[in-house]
């Protein structure tokens, strides 16, 4: 089992979750975050004073997929939140030691 | 026994005559009986009764509303206008500042504040004739406004001395304890407020132009004793306190432009109580201070904006509400002597120079006034108060009259140039005492309690160290 992260313009999301469900990969956690790369931030102005925002807003998906789901998930994630500028995001896989539902206490991919 | 008619037919005869003449006199001669005389006069004296009623009645009901008017300036105008600017942390604490002047102001004015303000006493300060506001009930005081019950100036009134010290909150927002704000500002209602408002409004004031002071200082709504002393208090204060931890470093931006917009909205709408409530009547002189108020904030808003669209690229809507804000202080010694076409000129150049005030001399000088009580109310009524001196018109307002009754030149433009000395008195006596009385009271109330928080309270936040509170609970559990 892998977990992707994936952080993306905030715009983005919309496509990758159609794209998502699209190739049958269905669970996900979605987070608002802040973040930046190499993507200059923008400069806000209050009373005269300038504030430079290098905290960009970001969204961050987390899934854990089935290791022979991860490939296309990934190209998925990719084709649907480029833009082919800076700012797109990245994306992030780790080994995931088990999962587990809740629910009925399942374990394993059955669980996924 | 009438067997002989002769007798009866003269008696008769003689009765019919009687009652025919006495009717015929009491009919024409009704207005020469003392009965009716008296019914006409009484009738005319009625009816000046009646007219009189029916003014005060008009000018009453525009002064109650009038008083709302100035009170929503404070709650929630001014709250939220504050409020806004500062970080989330703090939101609370700021309109609580606000609103509990509200309540310890109206105690104070009740108990000696109105006898200390609008009392007789002498130039320079009232005294206890009015206290526990003895002897102001429904009769007008004359010296004030003839037409108004005297309660009703006395409320009116009270909703300045209100906002007065709410204004200086801006200055130490962030980092002043609650206690010593308590203290701080009961202290200086009594100790500056009310001898300018007294010097400037009221009997027997040096400053006052209504009423023959020695150096009349055209004031109509309070520039000088709203604006020019709590703006310098504020600077004093700034200067007192310290800054912020974490300035001019950390960035400290407004964690709701949403709801200083809301406030300043409010704050517009309530300056035509403030200003045009300062006729002390429903007469056309509230009308022109009406117009010229409006005019002075329309101006400023666009006159703020356009320096930010020059200097920074973009208009904010902070810059330009600010700018309204400006203009609305400028304008406020100059309402009820200025044109509408001079309110403009006001406006706009109050605008533009609040701006740069703000926008590069406070940074130039690095002292935080964080809200930027002396930018705006302290330079912009300063500002006000030097072109009423300019722009003043007997023909807007015949207030300076000769020994024959004839109206006097008020402004440099109308034939006075004298008038921008004694404006500048008013100022400059204005600036001193709020200078020096803030300076005292802040070292009397730091030897007694303190004034800042502590460094680990002002980093959690005032709503939490000061009052228990988050103004947010947008939390993530159900």
């Amino acid at each position: 089992m892998t977990k992707i992260e994936a952080v993306i313009q905030t715009s983005k999301l919309e496509a990758v979750k159609t794209a998502l469900h699209e190739i049958g990969a269905e669970g996900m956690t979605v987070l608002e975050a802040r973040g930046h790369g190499r993507q200059k931030g923008h400069t806000e102005f209050y009373r005269g004073r300038e504030y430079t925002v290098d905290l960009i807003p970001k969204i961050k998906l987390e899934m854990v997929l089935a290791d022979d789901m991860v490939e296309r998930a990934v190209e998925a994630i990719v084709n649907a939140a480029r833009t082919g500028q800076i700012g797109d995001g990245k994306i992030f896989l780790s080994k995931i030691d088990e999962a587990i539902r809740i629910r009925n206490q399942e374990r394993g991919v059955s669980a996924l | 026994m009438f067997a002989d008619t002769r007798g009866l037919k003269a008696l008769l005869t003689w009765l019919f005559l009687w009652t025919a003449v006495y009717s015929a006199f009491s009919q024409t001669s009704s207005r020469l009986t003392p009965a009716t005389v008296e019914s006409q006069t009484e009738r005319i004296a009625r009816l000046e009764q009646a007219v009189t009623e029916a003014k005060s009645s008009a000018d009453n009901s525009w002064m109650l509303v009038s008083s709302a008017l100035v009170l929503l300036m404070t709650g929630p105008g001014l709250a939220l206008f504050y409020g806004g600017l500062v970080r989330k942390k703090n939101v609370l604490a700021t309109m609580m500042q606000s609103f509990a002047l509200m309540a310890i102001v109206t105690i104070l004015w009740a108990l000696i504040g109105y006898s200390l303000s609008f009392g007789s006493g002498n130039s320079f300060i009232g005294a206890f004739d009015h206290i526990f506001l003895r002897g102001v009930g429904v009769q007008p005081d004359a010296a004030y406004s003839a037409t108004i019950p005297q309660q009703t100036f006395m409320v009116y009134q009270l909703m300045f001395a209100i906002i007065t010290p709410a204004l200086i909150t801006g200055a130490f927002a962030e980092r002043m304890k609650f206690s010593a704000m308590v203290l701080f500002m009961i202290f200086w209602s009594i100790v500056v407020y009310d001898p300018m408002a007294h010097m400037v409004w009221g009997k027997e004031g040096l400053l006052n132009a209504a009423l023959g002071g020695r150096f009349p200082t055209l004031d109509f709504a309070g520039g000088t004793v709203v604006h020019v002393t709590s703006g310098v208090s504020a600077l004093v204060c700034a200067l007192y306190l310290g800054k912020r931890v974490g300035y001019p470093r950390e960035p400290m931006p407004p964690h709701s432009v949403v709801l200083s917009f809301i406030g300043a909205c409010l704050l517009w709408v309530g300056w035509f109580g403030f200003n045009a409530g300062s006729a002390l009547a429903a007469s056309p002189l509230a009308t022109s201070a009406f117009v010229a108020t409006h005019f002075g904030a329309a101006a400023a808003a666009l006159g703020w904006g356009s320096a930010e669209w020059i200097r920074n690229g973009k208009p904010s809507t902070l810059g330009t509400i600010s700018g309204a804000v400006a203009g609305l202080v400028a304008i406020t010694p100059a309402a009820g002597f200025v044109s509408p076409m001079s309110a403009l000129a006001i406006g706009l150049i109050a605008g533009v120079v609040c701006y740069l005030m703000v926008a590069q001399v406070k940074s130039r000088f690095g002292y935080d006034d964080s809200l930027d009580a002396f930018g705006v109310h302290g330079v912009g009524g300063t500002i006000g108060a030097i072109l009423t001196g300019v722009f003043a018109s007997r023909a807007i307002n015949p207030i300076f009259k000769d020994a024959r009754g004839n109206a006097m030149g008020l402004g440099i433009l109308d034939g006075n140039a004298g008038q921008l000395l004694n404006q500048l008195v008013g100022v400059v006596i204005g600036w001193i005492l709020a200078a020096v009385g803030t300076l005292i009271i802040l070292k009397v109330v730091d030897l007694a309690i303190g004034l800042r928080v502590t460094e680990g309270h002002e980093i959690q936040g005032l709503d939490l160290s000061q009052h228990g509170e988050e103004g947010y609970n947008f939390e993530v559990s159900a």
